[in-house]
């Protein structure tokens, strides 16, 4: 787990200021940034994968069933893959506010 | 809709991201959706030279990277050198004994600021001198990152902070910019264009750039939701509209031959693929029949040159 | 040999692996030399003319990084051209090693030597030295490739000689034995390098929150590198019997008047010397050899006990308080007492030359302005009214 950069002292950064870990990143979650949140209607999928491949925030794996499920912890919420859709399974909702 | 007909084809790509999530992109890019593909057709084995834009800031926030391969940012200008550094080292280090032969790719990465204005020299004295590199340019038609500032690239009346439609000019005031054609000037093995709204062409012929010996240009059109002002989840239908409006034709340039990658027998009219931005929202309908009448030319000269196989 | 062609021999010699160059006057002469090495097989390295000198050391950025030993070579435009990256390349912490022959910075355009050029890239975190004749140039390639990439260090460095004045000049150089440098010059091990086994990300940009960190962790780099810069030369003294020091003195030791110098107008000032002590007065002479980072230390024990310094510059810091040289100086003695009172001249602007009799005008000049009491003078010298 990488520390925040506001909590690294001087002495602690690599020679050069490199990135040892790769795709540290990952630990960011853009999820918090949508206001709308993909829904996947099971029955009208037909396992594409266009939701996947268009998806600029690497927000789908493909599950055991084969379907492809979004990953709401990066979702930002762009509405690319229910426009993708070619068979319109996927609907953008409003995303409830977290208490 | 020619891509549909290949829509399962998707799940022939590779699963892994070479490319992390939680970048900090806008919603929607489809720049980042190029870079991703862009990664996932090189996998592992490359090392990337970034130039300053979007894609570099969003991607490398000390001390996170989104990187899962070797990347490299130094500055705005001269991502083409900064490659041809590493290609050179590599080569070097490999004859001397140091570094055991591994089948690396260089890859360059820069936006169209950094290629078409600022870039261009180093981009130009790298293809001269013949490194074998790929150079990838994602084009989002102007400097995104510091506020949608116009650049060589921005196409003709679109509206940004620098070329702003006012009351006596109206928008950028002079033609994109035909990166595409000044690279193939340099007579290199292989010149494409791309748009990840076509993601397994754009796969493939990433593929075959970093495949050739020599340098490869791939110019992919990014469109930016944020600086073209449409609507996020458009991003891939408006990259699909430039190209069936001529507006971004796919085409390749093998050994100075041309060959279109999807030839439309009707071009789309302009206006369905205008109206969809902001940015171009001033336009009046007699402009848009300028800029159509010139898009018409340019793609008949295209066709041309892919006929003659020139 | 002619300098240059030495600056090139010890670049073969220390198994260089990337070269990359845009030829400017007065370094042209370097990679002329290196590009027939490299063209009949007798260096094995990648040579390239790129197309800007910011391309040129961006070239070696990318090759550093990747774990190749690079280098470069530029004077006065074209390292202004590249300044941009001298920044980046401390801030990666990348060990390249660059020869500048110093050269004046337009405009006028001119193509003579002086210290403007190098001066402007001041704060750039490159390891900095001067070197007053060929054989320092030549040795000093090998000293800049072992300390820039001691793990410990890790700083590019810039090794400074005057353009024409010494490039361009024949001087008997002495060569040093291959075997000799190859146990002095360890092959280059990178701490970090880009390659696909061990993906890093370098060039990440920084948030003002950890910005500031980032520069403490370069500043102490350079600061503590004065240690191992004192280690390697030691090192080198022992191999070749040339022992170097960050403060050069020449009858110093209990001079009165102490004239500063910094560059190839060492060797002139020191004849100078000669005259005026011939002469009975009390004048020794100082001469910086390790520009940055700047040795407090040294300089304090060489210099504080004299009453007069006049300081050399050759290169102006328009609108500023004089030359570099003396306004770092003043700032190095500022918190000592008592210190001797300095007199500024800025001396050999664009290749004027200046003789020993024009050392021996200065100091005149300088004594008597001290003496009346204006005890932080400063002037061009010789400028035509």
């Amino acid at each position: 787990m990488t520390k925040p950069e506001s909590e690294w002292t001087w002495k602690e950064l690599p020679v050069g200021n490199v990135v040892l870990e790769p795709g540290n990143a990952s630990q960011y979650r853009t999820g918090d940034w949508k206001s709308l949140k993909p829904i996947l209607n099971k029955e009208l999928c037909v396992h594409c994968g266009l939701c996947y491949i268009f998806c600029p925030d690497m927000a789908y794996n493909l599950d055991a069933g084969g379907y492809f499920i979004s990953d709401l912890y990066y979702c930002k919420g762009c509405g690319i893959c229910a426009k993708e859709c070619p068979t319109g399974a996927i609907t953008m909702v409003v995303e409830e506010e977290e208490a | 809709m020619t891509e549909k007909l290949n829509v399962f084809a998707v799940r022939t790509l590779t699963q892994k991201e070479y490319f992390a999530p939680g970048h900090r992109s806008c919603q929607g890019c489809a720049e980042a959706l190029a870079v991703r593909l862009v990664a996932k057709a090189l996998g592992r084995n490359v090392i990337i030279a970034a130039a300053t834009g979007c894609m570099e800031i969003v991607s490398s926030p000390l001390p996170f990277t989104s990187w899962r391969v070797p990347w490299f940012h130094v500055a705005f200008e001269n991502a083409a050198a900064v490659a041809s550094g590493i290609e050179s080292a590599l080569k070097v280090l490999v004859r001397k004994g140091r570094i055991p032969y591994k089948k690396i790719v260089t890859l360059a990465m820069a936006g169209d600021g950094g290629t078409a204005d600022i870039g261009l020299q180093a981009l130009s004295g790298a293809l001269e001198r013949g490194h074998n590199f790929t150079y990838i340019c994602t084009d989002n038609e102007a400097y995104m990152n510091t506020g949608i500032q116009r650049s060589s690239s921005t196409p003709f009346g679109a509206a940004t902070t620098t070329s702003p439609a006012g009351k006596v000019t109206m928008g950028q005031i002079t033609w994109k910019k035909n990166m595409p054609a000044i690279v193939a000037a340099h007579h290199i093995p292989y010149v494409a264009t791309a748009c990840p709204s076509y993601p397994i062409d754009l796969v493939q012929k990433v593929k075959k750039a970093a495949e050739l010996k020599g340098p490869a240009y791939v110019h992919i059109l990014s469109v930016c939701p944020t600086g073209w002002r449409s609507a996020p989840d458009l991003s891939i239908k408006l990259g699909r509209l430039a190209v069936e409006t001529g507006v971004f034709p796919l085409y390749e340039v093998e050994q100075g031959k041309y060959r279109l990658t999807i030839d439309f027998p009707k071009l789309r009219p302009l206006k369905e693929y205008i109206k969809l931005q902001g940015r171009f929202r001033h336009l009046t309908d007699s402009m848009i029949e300028e800029i159509e009448k010139r898009i018409h030319q340019e793609y008949e000269q295209l066709k041309k040159k892919a006929k003659k196989g020139v | 040999m002619e300098v240059s062609i030495a600056a090139a021999e010890a670049v073969k010699q220390a198994n260089v692996d990337v070269i990359s160059a845009y030829p400017i006057t007065p370094q042209t002469h370097v990679v002329e030399h290196l590009s027939e090495l490299v063209a009949n097989g007798e260096m094995d390295a990648e040579f390239f003319c790129v197309e800007s000198e910011h391309s040129a050391l961006s070239v070696c950025v990318g090759s550093e990084a990747t774990g190749a030993r690079s280098f470069t070579c530029t004077s006065s435009q074209g390292l202004a051209l590249m300044s941009e990256i001298t920044y980046i390349a401390s801030g990666l912490r990348l060990p390249i090693v660059m020869v500048i022959s110093n050269r004046t910075l337009s405009s006028p355009l001119s193509i003579w030597n002086d210290h403007s050029d190098v001066m402007s890239i001041r704060d750039c975190g490159w390891v900095q030295f001067f070197t007053e004749n060929g054989q320092e140039v030549y040795d000093h390639i090998f000293i800049a490739y072992r300390l820039g990439e001691d793990r410990e260090v890790l700083l590019p460095v810039i090794v400074n000689m005057d353009g024409f004045i010494l490039s361009h000049v024949i001087e008997p150089i002495e060569l040093i034995e291959q075997d000799k440098i190859d146990g002095f010059l360890p092959p280059y091990q990178p701490l970090y390098r880009l390659h696909p086994d061990k993906p890093v990300t370098m060039g990440a940009f920084a948030l003002p929150s950890i910005f500031a960190e980032t520069k403490k962790a370069q500043e102490v780099a350079l600061q503590s590198s004065i240690s191992k810069i004192l280690e390697v030369w030691r090192a080198f003294g022992d191999i070749t019997g040339r022992y170097y020091n960050p403060i050069e003195t020449y009858q110093a030791g209990d001079a009165e008047t102490l004239l500063v110098t910094m560059g190839s107008c060492g060797e002139t000032a020191s004849v100078a010397v000669d005259m005026m002590r011939e002469e009975g007065r009390s004048v020794g002479l100082v001469k910086i050899r390790l520009w940055r980072p700047f040795p407090f230390d040294a300089f304090k024990a060489a210099t504080l006990k004299a009453k007069n310094m006049v300081v050399i510059d050759r290169a102006i810091s328009i609108g500023g308080p004089g030359g570099p040289v003396a306004s770092e100086v003043k700032a190095a003695l500022y918190g000592e007492e008592p210190r001797p009172s300095i007199y500024n001249f800025v001396a050999g602007i664009s290749g004027r030359d200046v003789t020993p009799s024009d050392y021996i005008k200065m100091v005149d000049k300088a004594e008597i302005e001290i003496e009346e009491g204006n005890k932080a003078g400063y002037e061009i010298y010789g400028v035509r009214e």
